[in-house]
């Protein structure tokens, strides 16, 4: 249970780390908080020859409100994310979720970025991502891009970015004052890698649907974004939306698995339940926690 | 494979070493610093029974490379009872209440009851429940654990109210 060995550097800004990543020709793995990495390291599932730890990085922790939206810096710790009064207020969605992500324990080191950038498929902060329209900015020695988190994610613990590349930032639209929120997942404890979840949100023009953004997490191998029921969504009332009958609409596109935890037959069936009654209590405007 | 000087803050003393980048904090801990009262369980950041303060911060020292806290002030189980001997309160609601089984997870337990009763002062039955998530497993010893918890947040520690 201990990692084999590897070098180890905590590079000052985001152009020395690029470097390095760029010098390490895939050798290298990137270290933020560590609390999905360790674990993979520890198990020997991941060999790194050199880790690059990020959160020493000048400027790379900490929320600002930009024109694009809200902007987390990527070595955020999760606690302090949760206690942000920005993201409280602009982005209620990421804050619930949040409270959901690993324990209290892991969330005084995990980063959003590192969870992000991960891509594991059980995990909240991609599907938050995904749902929220949100932008992931990524640095290399090539320069900078900008990636719809819709195009991040490739499959389980794979994305977009490559081997030279560090992300630098990731950007949640404000979706408005008065937006509805929705977040619930289902898990055998508090903590623990959910079983089936959802993430989204609605912008309203009054009682009018202006926008939906909506996604599952640990309903396949990536975030599952519900395209057809956030098309189904836009342009109707709050009042007229049937969320049993946009279930199937919902679910269509997810392919669980089976695993020691739970069968895709019971991800699918509680999907379905916990989509109605998550989307019916955004209608209704109550908590959705 | 790097070697690296770290120096950090243990319970107020001083622990500089020369390690290599993938010792984890707890086996720093124990082998270079001695600091036994570190468990290390799973070894993967499922279990809790390593949990230490970092800069005032419940954190899994499995979970955190040495390195990492390189600077850092740090607190173990030890660092608790003032230096008369007199307990923590919550060792000594976890005293009072016979809040442990076996005894293995408890420095973990402790260090988290500890560092959420530092950053709130006097956090609630609730909160101090939903933190011990990150230590629940198999055991049947969480009744204790519970009444501990639940004496915390009301302030009776100390006025013989245990079992």
């Amino acid at each position: 249970m201990k990692p084999a060995p590897f070098d180890y550097v905590a590079p000052r800004s985001v152009a020395e780390a690029c470097q390095i990543l760029a010098e390490a020709g895939g050798g290298a793995t990137v270290i933020a908080g560590g609390q999905t990495l360790m674990p993979l390291l520890n198990l020997r599932m991941s060999q790194p020859f050199i880790l690059v730890d990020i959160t020493r990085i000048e400027g790379f922790t900490g929320v600002a409100r930009t024109a694009d939206g809200i902007r987390v810096a990527p070595a955020t710790r999760q606690a302090d994310a949760l206690a942000d009064a920005t993201l409280q207020a602009h982005v209620p969605a990421l804050v619930q979720a949040l409270a959901h992500v690993g324990h209290h324990q892991t969330r005084n080191r995990g980063t959003i970025g590192g969870s992000v950038a991960l891509g594991e498929p059980a995990a909240e902060m991609p599907a938050v991502a995904v749902a929220l329209g949100a932008t992931i900015e990524i640095a290399s020695t090539r320069g900078t891009r900008r990636l719809a988190a819709r195009d991040f994610y490739i499959g389980p613990y794979m994305t977009a970015l490559e081997p030279d590349e560090l992300v630098t930032g990731i950007t949640y639209p404000d979706w408005g004052p008065g937006h509805r929120w929705l977040f619930r997942e289902v898990a055998r404890r508090p903590g623990d890698f959910a079983l089936t979840g959802m993430v989204g949100a609605l912008a309203l023009d009054g009682e009018r649907i202006t926008r939906a953004g909506l996604c599952w997490f640990a309903m396949g191998p990536i975030p599952v974004a519900m395209r057809e029921a956030e098309g189904a969504l836009v342009g109707q009332t709050l009042s007229g939306v049937d969320p049993a009958g946009l279930a199937e609409l919902a679910l269509s596109g997810t392919a669980p698995f089976d695993d020691s935890h739970a069968s895709a037959e019971y991800r699918r069936t509680v999907g379905r339940r916990l989509f109605e009654k998550t989307l019916r209590t955004a209608l209704e405007a109550r908590e959705a926690a | 494979m790097s070697e690296h000087k770290v120096e950090m803050t243990v319970n107020g003393a001083r622990l500089a070493a020369t390690t290599e980048a993938r010792t984890s904090l707890g086996d720093f801990l124990r082998n270079e610093g001695g600091w036994t009262g570190v468990h290390l369980g799973c070894e993967h950041g499922v279990c809790g029974a390593c949990t230490v303060m970092v800069d005032g911060r419940a954190v899994r020292s499995c979970l955190m490379l040495a390195v990492q806290a390189d600077g850092a002030e740090v607190k173990t189980a030890e660092g608790l009872a003032a230096p008369d001997g007199s307990l923590h309160p919550v060792q000594q609601a976890m005293r009072e209440n016979h809040a442990l089984q076996c005894g293995f997870c408890t420095p973990g337990v402790v260090m988290t009851f500890a560092a959420l009763m530092e950053r709130d002062g006097t956090p609630d039955e609730a909160e101090l429940l939903e933190a011990m998530s990150g230590h629940t497993c198999r055991c049947t010893g969480y009744q204790g654990i519970r009444k501990a918890a639940r004496a915390l947040a009301a302030g009776t520690v100390g006025q013989g109210g245990g079992q």
